[in-house]
């Protein structure tokens, strides 16, 4: 069998990719469409019509939906066929959370459920424990759930003070502690818990059913949003637990957390899609609707622009979410000598950089998106009435849980500079070179007469510049960089921005060679190549005042002159033509 | 007993829609459905083979279209049809749709032989009737209900001020509307997974001419500007509706 040829995680930094060799949503399957589609249908006719039963946390009313989304067979998307699930690509998968992403409330209770609630089975259970959970939450007469985060112990996950002890007669586990922000309690059957056991320095993982011993229930939680989620603290007090329902073996319970979150995270990055896309839809229809000097709000410029930038950023985070995603599928594929859950939880490690990205960009381009879309309505915004309240409320979570976006934004230069140490990839060689060359460099260099070379040459250079100050900020804190937060932040967000500026040209390079008339998409990455470039200049000015001086200094600095100098863009009429067509349809279409 | 339901595929309701040059439908970006009027006939058939009660052993899709149509089809296998047929030709018009489908299915065995009662495109209603009269077989229309009792069929009609009930010798061509069907069928992930082994046959078309031809379309004018008048202002209000409006 011909290994095919994948990109490493994080390689992209480094390495030039071609429009032919990514990902786009324009080739999902008919059907993956059709997935799609009656995950939109369910949500059309059983979600929509009751977001207020929902927020009003009516007794078994999430649950029965989770229900129906069983019997739909929605639950047993990721899930094998011999556990009775359906055993779908990631991609798909990833496409059912884009649209169920849109489900205010439910989205979390489903992702939850999906994700890390019945997942952690799948991928670290032994036979015995697959074949007894995951037929039940792949039906949906199981809901599961996930216990990491303490009230000490949320970021600083290994710090968890539950602990485990093994009873007189070897027979269970004794659990004692206390965890919180536990998405689904209310009505979950299935809990994997993170405990130590005795004195070990690092986590072990347990399945707890509902129906042990000892586990007791806070009330549910008042939250800013997501109020229809239900969210408890939970305390274990002597809770008994089969030796049998370790997870993973023992020791292995920090490993799972951090796998599971770097699938969370990308997850994230999907239901973001949904979610944005449905807040667009609003914004636009009501833009559409509003009349203000004797003229539809729609027609004016400071409206244009903000439904404009909506999009580009909703339709960047979905072009990188996708060649990610696809990037997992051809990780798992390349290595048929393994099973099938290692291959899962090793690409999950391999794509950490992506999915850390993922979650940062997707939550903050969300949180841009309901933001401006409540300021499109105006005073309207801010009424419970309309739909763009709750979205505005409830997009606020996705910057906090899955990992904080601080965290992710040192995850992500963390875990590029130790690929870099490891010779992943020629990192900081590459950075070296660079460096070396920066005296030599003249005038702009953004001067291809080919559009798309034009576009690549800059994405490219924004990756020059976070390869170029990785390597200047290892040569200058050695082992401390990790404590200069600050800078580390600054790089991280070139990293994501020029991730993303790239997976948005090649996307649209794609479409072309796929035969789509791109015009307007041009003007999209025109505007997002342009604003990454000055975004990323002013971030890596901020990085290298904060540590740099002198000669140096100026060095740098002219380097990153250089490399952020992009073509000028008439930006508003760009804005304009992509508002224009958004109008037109009255519904997100790009 | 064996159930035909032709589907027609149709831009999803929620379409703009355009014209590329005044005389052909702009089909760029359409999603493209089956029709809903024939997505309940569909439905209720396939409720029909799922009562055990009844000896309902086949439900057979068929469209008139183009490669573009079998998304269309294959979405109705997942819903739960058994075998679906595509006629190889664009659809031209009612007389041309009927005529190609009576050829396909002619001496086939169709028992019930259902269609919703208009299409959501050009809301034609002919088709049923048409293709009743081509198969020589009676033709019920309006059809809110079916009841299969041993070899008897039980129809429900809704007419003016109530409902009435018949019994048709099968086989016979029925248009069915709202009230049919229990409810709307989602694709479920097993029958999604299931369509891509069902049949799908393609037959060529045979040589109809439409009776019918598309001239131009026009767009509805655009509503003109809503007038606001005060609730306090009735006098205003009849002053406006006698002078401008002319209505009093």
């Amino acid at each position: 069998m011909e290994t095919k040829k994948y990109s490493r995680g994080g390689e992209f930094m480094v390495k030039d990719i071609e429009a032919g060799d990514i990902f786009i949503p324009e080739e999902f399957d008919e059907e993956q469409k059709m997935i799609a589609e009656t995950c939109r249908d369910f949500l059309d006719t059983e979600v929509m019509p009751n977001l207020d039963r929902l927020d009003a946390q009516e007794e078994g009313f999430a649950r029965s939906l989770l229900n129906k989304a069983g019997e739909l067979g929605l639950l047993g998307i990721s899930i094998p066929e011999e556990y009775e699930g359906f055993g779908q690509s990631f991609v798909t998968s990833m496409l059912a959370s884009e649209v169920m992403g849109s489900a205010y409330s439910f989205a979390v209770t489903y992702s939850c459920h999906t994700g890390i609630g019945s997942l952690p089975i799948y991928y670290f259970g032994n036979d015995e424990q697959k074949q007894k959970y995951l037929p039940r939450l792949a039906s949906g007469e199981w809901a599961g759930a996930y216990c990491l985060t303490e009230p000490g112990a949320g970021s600083d996950a290994n710090s968890g003070k539950t602990r485990a002890t093994l009873s007189g007669d070897g027979m269970h586990y004794i659990l004692n502690g206390q965890k919180m922000w536990i998405t689904n309690t209310g009505f979950a059957d299935v809990f994997t818990v993170f405990a130590k056991i005795d004195n070990d320095r690092v986590l072990s993982a347990f399945i707890v059913e509902r129906t042990f011993p000892g586990i007791k229930f806070n009330p549910e939680e008042k939250k800013m949003g997501i109020k229809g989620s239900s969210t408890r603290q939970i305390f274990f007090e002597d809770c008994m637990v089969p030796v049998e329902n370790l997870l993973g073996g023992r020791g292995k319970g920090f490993r799972i957390a951090l796998d599971i979150l770097h699938m969370g995270r990308i997850k994230l990055g999907g239901n973001v899609i949904g979610a944005a896309k449905l807040a667009i839809d609003q914004s636009v229809n009501y833009a559409n609707e509003r009349k203000q000097f004797g003229q539809l709000i729609s027609s004016f410029g400071s409206i244009k622009y903000k439904l404009a930038e909506q999009v580009i950023r909703t339709f960047a985070n979905e072009s990188a979410v996708y060649r990610a995603s696809r990037n997992v599928d051809e990780f798992i594929e390349a290595h048929p000598e393994w099973s099938k859950e290692e291959a899962i939880v090793k690409a999950f490690e391999e794509y950490a950089i992506e999915a850390a990205i993922l979650k940062v960009y997707g939550s903050e381009a969300l949180d841009y998106v309901v933001d401006e879309g409540v300021q499109i309505h105006g005073g309207m915004g801010y009424s419970s009435e309309m739909p763009i309240e709750r979205g505005y409320r409830d997009s606020r979570i996705n910057r906090i849980f899955e990992g904080t976006n601080e965290i992710n934004r040192l995850v992500t230069i963390d875990t590029l500079n130790k690929r870099g140490a490891k010779h992943d990839f020629d990192l900081y060689e590459l950075g070296n070179e660079i460096i070396h060359g920066l005296d030599s460099l003249e005038g702009c260099c953004c001067c291809e007469q080919d559009y798309f070379k034009n576009q690549k040459s800059a994405a490219k250079q924004l990756k020059i510049v976070g390869v170029m100050l990785m390597k200047a900020v290892s040569d200058h804190f050695g082992r401390q960089m990790m404590n200069e937060q600050e800078i580390l932040n600054n790089i991280s967000n070139i990293v994501m921005r020029a991730y993303v500026a790239e997976s948005t040209m090649l996307r649209i390079q794609k479409k072309e060679m796929m035969g789509h008339d791109i015009a307007v998409y041009k003007d999209l990455l025109d505007v997002l190549v342009y604003d990454s470039a000055e975004y990323v200049r002013k971030e890596a000015m901020d990085a290298v005042n904060s540590f740099l001086d002198g000669d140096t200094k100026k060095r740098f600095v002219k380097g990153i002159k250089h490399y952020t100098c992009v073509k000028p863009v008439n930006v508003k009429d760009a804005r304009r033509r992509i508002a224009d067509k958004l109008i037109e349809e009255n519904k997100y279409c790009f | 007993m064996k159930i035909l339901v032709c589907l027609g595929n149709v831009p999803d309701t929620t379409t703009k829609v355009k014209f590329a040059d005044g005389a052909a439908l702009d089909k760029t970006g359409i999603q493209w459905i089956i029709n809903p009027w024939d997505e309940l006939a569909l439905t209720r058939a396939v409720e029909l083979k799922e009562d055990s009660g009844n000896a309902v052993d086949q439900v057979t899709v068929i469209t008139v279209g183009g490669k573009d149509a079998e998304p269309t089809l294959r979405k109705a296998l997942a819903i739960g049809a058994d075998e679906a047929i595509r006629i190889d030709a664009e659809p031209a018009d009612a007389y041309s749709v009927a005529a190609q489908i009576a050829e396909a299915v002619r001496d086939k065995g169709f028992d019930l032989i259902l269609s919703g009662i208009e299409s959501s495109d050009y809301n034609g209603s002919m088709v049923s009737g048409m293709l009743a009269e081509f198969l020589n077989n009676p033709s019920v229309s309006a059809v809110s209900g079916i009841l299969i009792q041993g070899s008897e069929v039980e129809l429900t009609r809704e007419i003016d001020g109530g409902k009435e009930q018949v019994v048709v010798p099968a086989p016979f061509v029925a248009a069915v509307q709202k009230g049919i069907a229990r409810e709307p069928r989602i694709a479920a992930m097993r029958g999604i997974m299931m369509a891509r082994k069902k049949p799908l046959t393609v037959i060529p078309a045979v040589d109809v001419n439409p009776l019918t031809e598309f001239v131009k379309f026009e767009l509805p004018q655009p509503k003109p500007p809503c007038k606001m008048i005060d609730a306090e202002d009735i006098d205003v209000l009849v002053q406006w509706l006698q002078n401008e409006a002319k209505v009093l």
